[in-house]
C-alpha cells in the first residue's frame, strides 16, 4: 500500500458518498416536489379541507421544501426513515423484518451465479472462435434478451406445474431440513441466476479476450508456455480489474431481478415491500427502499473500483 | 553444409472479414546456415513478420499455415502437434518482439519472465536460471544487472526493456533467434545502443537468426544475407554486401534508393530578405494554468526561430521533445502561454479564436496520419473544396475547376473526386492532405511527420512532390520529423529540439561538418548508414550515453544527465543560451570547445 | 488448433448464421408493421369477448388461444404491439436524440459545460433502472406520456455516456483539428465533421437501448405499474393471464414469447449489422 493507492481509494470513497447524497436528493425531489397532494390522496376526495390541512401539518408538508429536505436527509443519515403512510408503523422496522430474506436470496444467487459465469466466460474466451464459444455466445444473447418474468414463468411451468418438484410460491418458515431450503429457494435462485449469469459471462469473456490478444500473451506462447499457465499465470492477473467490474455490474442487475422474482414468487423481501409501496404510493417506504438499493449498487461499484485499483501493477509498484 | 533453417514453398492464409480466405504468404522459400543471420526486409503487408512467426509453428489469430515445409535442424515444424510446438518454442527457437513494453506482462516482475522459458522447459533450477540471467544482463550492458530483475516492466525504460527481452530469448541457448523489428519503436539514439548489444550477443554466441525489419540500413549491420519480400513473395535473396552494392531486382533497387534519400535541390537561391515567420520567447504546454500563467505540463520553453520567405526549416527531435506541439502552437491549436508568433510582420493572437480568417488561411497544417487527417465520411472533392468555399466563397463549376487543378498539382487522377478516403492508398491520401492545405493558398505550410506513416518508396514520392510544390508555388515550409535523412533531403535549415528546448540551429549544408551540440552530434552519428561496417565505425557508438531524458526542468541543460561532455557545477545550474559557432551553426552548449 | 477454428465458417453453423441474418431483421420489421398497421389484420376485436372458454389452447379458430375473459389472444398481442413497440420506440428516440445532442455538444464545446453535464448524468447512472422506474411511477403515476418520459429519462444518462465517448474519440482525430485550425464554427464541426462518424455506434446503441426499454417497460407492466387497464401491452398481458399459468395456457406464455422474439431479433440484427463488438462496453 502506498500513498498513491491510498489517495485513489480515498477519492473513490468520497465520490461514492457524494453520489449517494446526489441520489438521495434526486429521490427526494422526485417523490416530494412533483405534483399531487399526498395528504389529499391519502384521505380521499371526500375529506374536509380541515382534515387535509391537519394531516399536512402532521406529515410536515406545510414546511418549506428545503427545510423538509434537510430534515429528511438528516433523518436518513440517522437511519430514521419515518413512518409508513399506509399502516403507520416505522419504515425501519418494516424493512428490518424483510432485509434478511432479500440478503439470503441475493447471497445464494451470487454464490451460484458467480462461479458458473466466470467458468463460462473464461472457457469461452480461451476457446475463442470455437463452436463452444459460439454456443455460449448465442446462449447468452438469448438470455439477456429475455424478460425475467418469462424465465420465472417457464421455471414454474416446468418444475412446479409439470414435474411438481417444488412449490410455485415461496413459503419461508418451514426451513427445517436441507430439502426445505432447496425447495424454497430453488426457483427464485434459478431464475435470478439465469438472468445475471449471461451478463457476467459476456463481460468476463470480453475482458479476457482483450487480455489474451495482447502481445505479452503471444510472447508467453512463443516461450513455450502451456494453455493453463497462460490463462492462470499470465492472463488472469491482468483481467482482475475488468472481471471485478463485470461481477459488480452483473450483481447490480440482481437488484433489478429481485424486484420481479420476489413479486412473482411472492417472496417476502424488500423488493416486494417496495413494489407494494409503489402500488399504494407509500412514499416514505419507497424512498427508504430506493436509498437501500442505490446504496447497495454504489457499494458494489465502489468495491469493483477498489479491486481494480489494488490489482493494477502500475499503481502497486511505483 | 546442411542449412539449419530450411523453408520451402511456405504458404500462409488469412481469413478476411467477409469470410473467404486469402493467401498472404505465397510460396516463400529460403534457408539459413548455422551461425548466420538472415534479414527479411519488406514494407507493410509484405508478410515478413508472418513468415518469421511461422518458423515457430505460430500463426496469429485468423491466420493459418496452409502449405509448405519448415525444417529447423532435424525438426519438421509443420508436422508438430501442440505438445511438440510447446517444446520447440522458447527452447529451440526464441522470439524478440517489436515492442518490449507490450511484450512484458505488466503484472509480473521482470526476472520471473526472463527465466520463465528455462523453467518451463526444465533446463535448470531457479537459482541457476537467475544466475544466468544476471550474466546475460551484464553482457547486454544493462545497468544494475543484479537488481533490475526485481523491477516491474513499467519501471524500466524502453531501450533497456528491449535488451532485457533479448536476455529472455537467450536464456535457453536456443538454436535460432527471431528478431521481429526489435528496434523500430526506439528513438535512433537508443536504437544504436540496442543494436550494439544485439550484434555483440550474436557474434559471441554464434547465433543463427532471422531478423525482420523495414529498415535496410539497420539490417545491413546485422544480417549476413537478405531476403527481399513484397506482397508475400520473395523478390530477391542475396548476401548483404551484394545486395547493397548491386541489387538485382528492380524492387530492391527502389528500396535501396528510398533508404538513402537523394538531396533534392532547394529552389531558394542566395540570402533572403525579411523572414516570413518569427517565433520568439515562446513557451507552451498542456494542463491547468498555474498562478504564474504557465500550464501544468510545459512542453516547449523559450523557443526562438525564424523561417525565411520560401525557405524550408526542418525540425528534428525524438518522441516527446515537443516538435508536434510546436506546429500546433504556430497554427493556434495550442495557444502559447508566453512569447509571440509573427507572420509576415504581423503578431498573431495565441489562439484560433483571436485570429482573423485571413490569418488562419495563411498558415496550413498537414498532419502525419492521412488516415485520421481526412474525414472518412466525406468525399474527396468536398474535403478539398471546403477550404475553397470557406476562404474564397467558391461554388459550383468554379470550385470544381479549382479542385481539378489541385488534384492535378498533387498528381492525383481526377477520378478520385467522388471517392471516400477509405478507397485511396496511403500515398494518395497524403496527397489529398496536401491538396486540401494548398487549396487555402497558404504562405506557410506546417508538415508534421508527413512521410513517417508511409512505406519508404511511397514516402520518397511524397518528398519529390514537396520539392516540386516549393518550386512551383514558392511555399515557405516547416517540416517536422524524427528522421534526419528525410529532413536533410528537402530542408534548407535544420533545428534540433531536445526536451522542449532548441539546442541547435544550422544550415543543412553544415550537417556533416562543424562543431555541433553534443546531442545533435549524437543524433547525427546515430542514424544508420547504408554500409555494413557503420556500427563499428560511427563515433556515436562509442559515446557512453545512459539514462533517459528527464522531465523538462529549468535548473540546467536538459541533456546534462546523458551528456559525455557535461561539467557538473556548470551545466546543471544554468540553461545554456544559443551561441554562434563557425559554419553558420548556433548551439546551446557551454562546452562546445571541449570536443 | 488453427484448422479447428475455421471449420465453423463452413458447415451447418454457417447456414444457420446466414439464415438468422435474413430472418432476424424480418421479425423486427414484422413487429414494427404490427405496431402501426396491426388493427387492419387482427382477426378479432382485441377487447371483444368471444364465444369461447377461458384460457383455451391453440386452435384453428383462435391461433394463440384465449385469455382469462375468453378474448382472442392473437388479436390482443397484435394490439399490445402498439403499446410495447410504440412506447419503447418513442422513449428510445427521445433518449438517443438527447444523448447524441448532449454528447456531441459536450465533446465539441468541452470545458466546464462538458464536466458539468458529465458529472450530473454519471451520478444518475448510479440509480438502478428498475428502481428509478419504480420511484418515478410512485411519484407520477403511470399514464402513457409519463411512461415514455420516465423510460427516456432513465436511459438518457447511459446513452449520453456512450455517445459522448464516441464523439470525444472522433473529436480527437486530426481532421477535426484541421477544421478548427481553418476557423470553422463549433456547430459546423459538430454536424459536419463529428456526427457523420458516429452513425454506426449511434444506430447500434439505439438498438440496444430499445431492447432495455422494452424489457423495463414490460417489467413495469408485469408488476402492474406500467400500462394500465383497459389498455394492455405485452407485459400487462402476461400479468393479467398469470392465473392461467398452472394450466400451461398459451395466454401467459405467448405474450412473453412475443417480447423475447422482438428483443432477440433486434439483438441479433445489431450483431450482424455492426459486429459483435458493438455491444461491448455499452451499459
Amino acid at each position: 500500500m502506498n500513498a498513491t493507492i491510498g489517495r485513489l481509494l480515498l477519492t473513490r470513497l468520497v465520490a461514492a458518498i457524494l453520489t449517494l447524497w446526489f441520489v438521495a436528493t434526486v429521490v427526494f425531489v422526485i417523490t416530494n416536489l412533483l405534483p399531487g397532494d399526498v395528504a389529499q390522496e391519502l384521505l380521499g376526495q371526500s375529506a374536509t379541507p380541515e382534515a387535509v390541512a391537519g394531516l399536512r401539518k402532521a406529515l410536515g408538508l406545510d414546511l418549506p421544501p428545503w427545510q423538509r429536505y434537510l430534515e429528511w436527509l438528516w433523518n436518513m443519515v440517522r437511519g430514521d426513515a419515518g413512518r409508513s403512510l399506509v399502516n403507520g408503523s416505522p419504515v425501519a422496522a418494516l424493512i428490518g423484518s424483510r432485509l434478511g430474506n432479500s440478503l439470503i436470496l441475493a447471497g445464494i444467487t451470487a454464490l451460484v451465479a458467480v462461479p458458473v459465469a466466470l467458468a463460462l466466460g473464461i472457457t469461452a474466451a480461451v476457446y475463442r472462435g470455437s463452436i463452444y464459444d459460439r454456443i455460449v455466445g448465442a446462449g447468452t444473447v438469448l438470455a439477456v434478451s429475455v424478460p425475467e418474468f418469462l424465465v420465472a414463468s417457464a421455471a414454474v411451468l416446468v418444475f412446479a406445474v409439470q414435474l411438481r418438484w417444488v412449490p410455485a410460491l415461496s413459503q419461508l418458515g418451514r426451513l427445517e431440513t436441507v430439502l426445505d431450503v432447496v425447495r424454497t429457494f430453488a426457483l427464485p435462485v434459478l431464475t435470478l441466476t439465469f438472468v445475471i449469469v449471461a451478463q457476467m459471462a459476456r463481460m468476463t469473456r470480453a475482458a479476457l479476450v482483450d487480455v489474451l490478444s495482447s502481445s505479452y500473451i503471444e510472447m508467453a506462447r512463443l516461450k513455450g508456455a502451456g494453455q493453463a499457465r497462460i490463462v492462470v499465470w499470465h492472463a488472469l492477473p491482468n483481467a482482475i480489474g475488468p472481471i471485478a467490474n463485470a461481477i459488480a455490474f452483473s450483481l447490480s442487475f440482481l437488484l433489478g431481478g429481485v424486484i420481479i422474482v420476489e413479486t412473482i414468487f411472492n417472496y417476502p423481501g424488500i423488493a416486494k415491500l417496495m413494489v407494494d409501496g409503489v402500488s399504494t404510493r407509500d412514499l416514505p417506504l419507497v424512498q427508504a427502499c430506493a436509498m437501500l438499493f442505490c446504496g447497495a449498487y454504489l457499494l458494489l461499484v465502489t468495491m469493483a473500483d477498489v479491486a481494480a485499483i489494488l490489482a493494477n501493477p502500475r499503481l502497486r509498484h511505483r | 553444409m546442411e542449412p539449419l533453417i530450411d523453408i520451402r514453398d511456405l504458404r500462409i492464409r488469412a481469413r478476411t472479414a467477409e469470410g473467404p480466405e486469402i493467401e498472404i504468404v505465397k510460396g516463400v522459400s529460403f534457408s539459413v546456415r548455422r551461425g548466420e543471420v538472415m534479414g527479411l526486409i519488406g514494407e507493410s503487408g509484405s508478410g515478413k513478420t508472418t513468415i518469421a512467426l511461422a518458423t515457430m509453428g505460430y500463426a496469429r489469430y485468423g491466420c493459418r499455415i496452409a502449405g509448405g515445409t519448415i525444417r529447423i535442424g532435424e525438426t519438421e515444424v509443420t508436422r508438430l502437434d501442440g505438445k511438440g510446438l510447446q517444446q520447440l518454442r522458447g527452447r529451440k527457437v526464441a522470439y524478440i518482439a517489436q515492442s518490449a513494453a507490450a511484450s512484458f506482462n505488466p503484472s509480473r516482475p521482470i526476472m520471473a519472465q526472463v527465466i520463465e522459458s528455462a523453467l518451463i522447459h526444465g533446463l535448470m533450477d531457479e537459482p541457476a536460471a537467475r544466475e544466468k540471467a544476471i550474466g546475460l544482463f551484464r553482457a547486454m550492458a544493462i545497468p544494475h544487472p543484479e537488481t533490475i530483475g526485481n523491477r516491474y516492466p513499467h519501471q524500466v525504460s524502453g531501450g533497456q526493456l528491449q535488451r532485457l527481452m533479448a536476455a529472455m530469448a537467450l536464456i535457453t541457448d536456443p538454436d535460432v533467434v527471431i528478431f521481429d523489428e526489435p528496434t523500430t519503436a526506439l528513438d535512433v539514439t537508443t536504437q544504436i545502443e540496442v543494436l550494439k548489444a544485439f550484434k555483440e550477443a550474436i557474434r559471441d554466441r554464434n547465433t543463427t537468426g532471422i531478423y525482420v525489419t523495414h529498415d535496410l540500413a539497420v539490417i545491413a549491420q546485422i544480417a549476413d544475407s537478405i531476403t527481399v519480400l513484397r506482397h508475400g513473395e520473395v523478390q530477391e535473396i542475396a548476401t548483404t554486401p551484394a545486395l547493397l552494392a548491386s541489387p538485382a531486382h528492380e524492387y530492391s533497387r527502389k528500396l535501396l534508393a528510398a533508404a538513402e534519400p537523394a538531396l533534392r535541390a532547394s529552389p531558394v537561391t542566395g540570402e533572403t530578405s525579411a523572414p516570413l515567420l518569427r517565433v520568439s520567447g515562446m513557451s507552451a504546454g498542456y494542463g491547468l494554468i498555474g498562478k504564474d500563467g504557465m500550464p501544468a505540463v510545459l512542453v516547449l520553453r523559450d523557443i526562438e526561430l525564424t523561417i525565411g520567405r520560401g525557405h524550408a526549416l526542418g525540425v528534428i527531435g525524438e518522441s516527446g521533445c515537443g516538435k508536434s506541439t510546436l506546429a500546433r502552437v504556430i497554427a493556434g491549436l495550442t495557444p502559447a502561454s508566453r512569447g509571440t508568433v509573427t507572420l509576415d510582420g504581423v503578431d498573431l493572437a495565441p489562439g484560433i479564436a483571436g485570429r482573423s480568417r485571413e490569418q488562419l488561411r495563411e498558415i496550413q497544417l498537414v498532419f502525419q496520419m492521412a488516415d485520421t487527417a481526412l474525414n472518412p465520411k466525406v468525399p474527396i472533392d468536398e474535403i478539398i473544396g471546403r477550404p475553397l468555399t470557406f476562404f474564397f466563397g467558391m461554388k459550383g463549376a468554379e470550385r470544381e475547376r479549382r479542385v481539378r487543378e489541385l488534384l492535378d498539382l498533387t498528381h492525383l487522377p481526377a477520378s478520385v473526386r467522388d471517392r471516400l478516403p477509405g478507397d485511396l492508398s496511403g500515398g494518395q491520401k497524403q496527397r489529398v492532405n496536401f491538396a486540401r492545405a494548398l487549396a487555402a493558398q497558404p504562405k506557410l505550410l506546417l508538415c508534421d511527420e508527413v512521410t513517417s506513416a508511409l512505406d519508404t518508396v511511397v514516402a520518397a514520392a511524397i518528398l519529390d512532390l514537396m520539392v516540386e510544390l516549393r518550386r512551383e508555388l514558392g511555399l515557405t515550409t516547416m517540416f517536422i520529423s524524427h528522421d534526419l535523412k528525410t529532413i536533410r533531403a528537402i530542408c534548407d535549415d535544420i533545428m534540433v529540439l531536445y526536451s522542449g528546448r532548441v539546442v541547435e540551429t544550422m544550415p543543412a549544408a553544415a550537417l556533416e561538418t562543424g562543431h555541433h551540440h553534443p546531442y545533435a552530434g549524437l543524433l547525427l552519428g546515430s542514424v544508420p548508414a547504408l554500409r555494413t561496417d557503420w556500427l563499428e565505425t560511427t563515433p556515436a557508438a562509442s559515446l557512453q550515453v545512459q539514462g533517459v531524458p528527464p522531465a523538462l526542468s529549468s535548473g540546467g541543460c536538459a541533456f546534462f544527465p546523458r551528456c559525455p561532455r557535461a561539467e557538473p557545477g556548470l551545466c546543471d545550474t544554468a540553461v545554456p543560451p544559443l551561441r554562434p559557432v563557425p559554419g553558420g551553426i548556433e548551439a546551446a552548449c557551454f562546452r562546445l570547445d571541449a570536443a | 488448433m488453427n484448422s479447428a477454428t475455421f471449420s465453423v465458417h463452413r458447415g451447418p453453423m454457417a447456414i444457420l448464421a446466414r439464415l438468422s441474418r435474413m430472418i432476424m431483421p424480418a421479425i423486427v420489421l414484422f413487429w414494427l408493421a404490427m405496431a402501426f398497421f396491426g388493427h387492419w389484420v387482427a382477426p378479432y376485436d382485441p377487447a371483444g369477448i368471444q364465444d369461447a372458454d377461458l384460457f383455451e389452447g391453440m386452435s384453428r379458430k383462435f391461433w394463440l388461444g384465449t385469455d382469462y375473459f375468453g378474448r382472442d389472444m392473437l388479436s390482443r398481442i397484435i394490439a399490445g404491439a402498439r403499446y410495447t413497440v410504440g412506447i419503447s420506440l418513442m422513449a428510445t428516440s427521445l433518449a438517443v436524440t438527447a444523448g447524441v445532442l448532449l454528447g456531441l455538444a459536450a465533446s465539441a464545446i468541452g470545458g466546464f459545460f462538458d464536466t458539468a453535464i458529465s458529472r450530473f448524468l454519471d451520478a444518475l447512472i448510479s440509480i438502478p433502472s428498475k428502481m428509478f422506474g419504480l420511484v418515478l411511477v410512485a411519484a407520477l403515476g403511470a399514464s402513457i406520456p409519463v411512461l415514455v418520459l420516465t423510460l427516456a429519462v432513465i436511459y438518457l444518462p447511459g446513452c449520453y455516456r456512450i455517445n459522448r465517448s464516441v464523439a470525444v474519440n472522433v473529436a480527437a482525430l486530426d481532421f477535426v483539428a484541421v477544421a478548427r485550425a481553418r476557423g470553422e464554427s463549433t456547430f459546423y464541426i459538430m454536424i459536419r465533421e463529428i456526427l457523420p462518424n458516429m452513425v454506426g455506434p449511434v444506430l447500434a446503441d439505439f438498438g440496444l437501448r430499445f431492447i432495455y426499454v422494452v424489457l423495463l417497460l414490460s417489467s413495469l407492466s408485469f408488476l402492474g405499474l406500467g400500462v394500465q387497464p383497459p389498455e394492455a401491452d405485452w407485459g400487462s398481458l402476461v400479468r393479467e393471464n398469470m392465473p392461467g399459468l398452472p394450466y400451461g395456457a398459451p395466454a401467459v406464455i405467448m405474450p412473453a414469447i412475443a417480447i423475447a422474439s422482438l428483443t432477440i431479433a433486434v439483438n441479433l440484427t445489431i450483431d450482424s449489422a455492426f459486429g459483435r463488438h458493438a455491444r461491448e462496453g455499452i451499459r
